[in-house]
């Protein structure tokens, strides 16, 4: 495949809007490290619950705190909460994943099962059950989504190592006296990572969506920290006075996860074109 | 299919103590002392003791585990710390308002999911179509608690057609009780009628270019005859399979749903006893809740065999 001149992007319209949307995301989460238009833990009541307006282009909320300023700021807090919730997902699962392609039997059965039970146990439940022993937090919200994505990460690895396990270059490699371990590091591994990064993509999304999920009820990130769960939270006691406050951090998470979406179709297309020409 | 039942069964069961050992191991043997857990490290030495008492926690823990999951057999799930009255009780009152949430924002998704799924496939590669697979984008985009909040702006605050939030109770007439769930109901299924939608599309055109449909058609059956009698049961194995997968999602939202409309579910109440830190109330929820998600699968897998009796031998 070619990403030349001859490459077509208008053929990958997905790709393209959701690779935007993200740039954009990313952008503003790495403008938000060092500059937001106000600081986000300033409180100036006495601009409380203001509409949009050239100082405040998307208002100001209960505590006068600029609205865009948190949204950037919590844009850093999604990116990064589910930066190492997929994190450990795609860690952990694909090891499993892999070792259950390579040893088969009883391993395998062990991974297979353990995916199978696992997923009795959405994030918001884990949540409860962590955040009931160990009090709310960011931390553990990143654990109770990071443990949610390793069966599906171990379930996607097995079922395409397998197939890769079957090819004829796996026997060259066994005959060339290489250790399942190496196969597994050098053969293996490489013609699964697109279709594992295509899923991170997707599980990314997901993970931003659970972490709002979380920070809504009050399980995930804590203020003062900026998140935009907690800003729909807060802004549903005002939503008769300020009813914007309650639609921009919602428009933000339908936006981020709607890009994300997209470029991870996007990248699935561009992978695996077969793939494109059987869902159109 | 009696032994395909039976081996479903015997699997179902295994799955349910393994969710059950595991919600056990975390919330009462991980934390160590679980009486500090519930009073607070500044709780009165007295106190504490005789709340390991009650809880018996002076037994070892897989007499307490065994003695627990008995209590689930026949229902004596405890006495909750908060409320003073046995969980089983609270959670009876709560599944009162959860259960019809939940079974009307399948019922709706469902409804509104499948002709959907059918209008596009029949408008393949048409505008109809292109609506259908961006509404399903949506779907999956949009959290289900700020369409819910958003429903609250415009149908509550701004029409006053429905209630805000809160619950009535059965007591006062079924008109009244309905009118409050309707919005959560909504918020509920919409974003998963999206999804599903455009997996019903996909499985119906799969299906609509198998052979069996081509000669269907070469026998004389129109496309109506050919799509009801061959493509649709053909095409309900991953629609089913992605309800079943959608039913512990549908769990999650409803536990948050109702926190955006103050219903009193068992959403509530698992989220007023995190807060009291009453964990004999959290841990039976928790059990209940994962349970029925394992539940609906075991369900899934037998709809499975139904209708398509050749995976009868191959899924044992």
């Amino acid at each position: 495949m070619s990403l030349g001149p001859g490459f077509g992007w208008h053929r990958y319209p997905a790709l393209i809007a959701g690779a935007a949307v993200t740039l954009v995301l990313v952008t503003l989460a790495a403008v938000s490290l060092a500059w937001t238009p106000y600081p986000v833990t300033e409180l100036v009541i006495a601009r409380r619950l203001q509409g949009p307006s050239a100082a405040h282009w998307l208002g100001t909320d209960q505590f006068g705190r600029d609205v865009l300023s948190m949204l950037m700021a919590g844009s850093r807090n999604s990116i990064a909460v589910g930066f190492v919730a997929v994190g450990i997902g795609l860690t952990l699962g694909v090891a499993l994943g892999m070792l259950a392609a390579a040893r088969r039997g009883l391993i395998d059965e062990a991974v297979m099962r353990l995916g199978d039970f696992t997923f009795a146990f959405p994030a918001v439940l884990s949540a409860i059950m962590i955040t009931a022993i160990a009090g709310p937090g960011a931390i553990n919200a990143i654990i109770a989504i990071g443990i949610f994505n390793i069966p599906v990460f171990a379930r996607l690895a097995r079922g395409a190592a397998l197939q890769v396990w079957s090819r004829d270059f796996i026997l060259a490699a066994r005959a060339a006296g290489k250790s399942t371990f190496r196969i597994t590091l050098e053969h293996v591994l490489p013609n699964v990572a697109g279709l594992l990064v295509v899923q991170a993509t997707i599980q990314f999304a997901l993970a931003i969506l659970a972490e709002a999920s979380l920070a809504y009820l009050g399980l995930g990130t804590q203020p003062p920290n900026p998140s935009w769960g907690k800003m729909l939270n807060e802004a549903q006691t005002f939503m008769s006075r300020a009813p914007l406050l309650a639609v921009f951090p919602g428009l933000a998470i339908a936006v981020a996860v709607l890009g994300i979406n997209l470029l991870g179709d996007g990248l699935r297309d561009l992978i695996d074109p077969k793939l494109r020409r059987a869902r159109a | 299919m009696i032994q395909f039942c039976l081996r479903r069964l015997a699997t179902l069961c295994v799955t349910l103590i393994a969710a059950s050992a595991v919600v056990f191991v975390v919330m009462e043997v991980l934390p160590g002392d679980p009486a500090v857990v519930m009073l607070g490290t500044e709780a009165q030495p007295e106190t504490l003791a005789a709340l390991r008492k009650q809880l018996g926690l002076d037994r070892p823990a897989p007499e307490r585990y065994v003695t627990w999951l008995a209590g689930f057999v026949t229902g004596d799930l405890g006495l909750s710390q908060t409320y003073r009255v046995p969980v089983s009780e609270l959670i009876a009152d709560r599944l009162a308002i959860t259960g019809p949430l939940a079974l009307a924002a399948i019922v709706l998704s469902t409804a509104i999911a499948l002709p959907l799924g059918l209008f596009a496939a029949a408008r393949h590669r048409r505008l109809g179509d292109a609506g259908v697979m961006a509404f399903g984008q949506l779907g999956l985009a949009v959290p289900n608690f700020w369409f819910g909040l958003l429903l609250v702006l415009v149908f509550s605050i701004s029409l006053g057609w429905l209630p805000a939030g809160g619950f009535p109770g059965w007591q006062g007439g079924i008109g009244p009780a309905m009118r409050a769930l309707i919005l959560p109901a909504v918020a509920l299924a919409l974003p998963q009628a999206a999804i599903l939608a455009r997996v019903a599309r996909s499985a119906i055109l799969d299906a609509m270019a198998e052979d069996y449909v081509r000669t269907a058609r070469a026998k004389g059956l129109t496309r109506r005859a050919a799509l009801w009698r061959h493509v649709l049961r053909n095409a309900m194995i991953p629609i089913v399979t992605i309800m079943g997968l959608q039913f512990s999602f549908l769990l999650a939202g409803a536990i948050i749903i109702e926190n955006v409309f103050y219903l009193p579910g068992l959403g509530r109440l698992v989220f007023q006893a995190i807060s009291q830190r009453d964990l004999i109330v959290v841990k039976d929820i928790v059990v209940l809740l994962a349970g029925t998600v394992v539940f609906i699968n075991f369900v899934v897998d037998l709809l499975y065999a139904v209708l398509d009796p050749r995976l009868r031998s191959f899924r044992t």
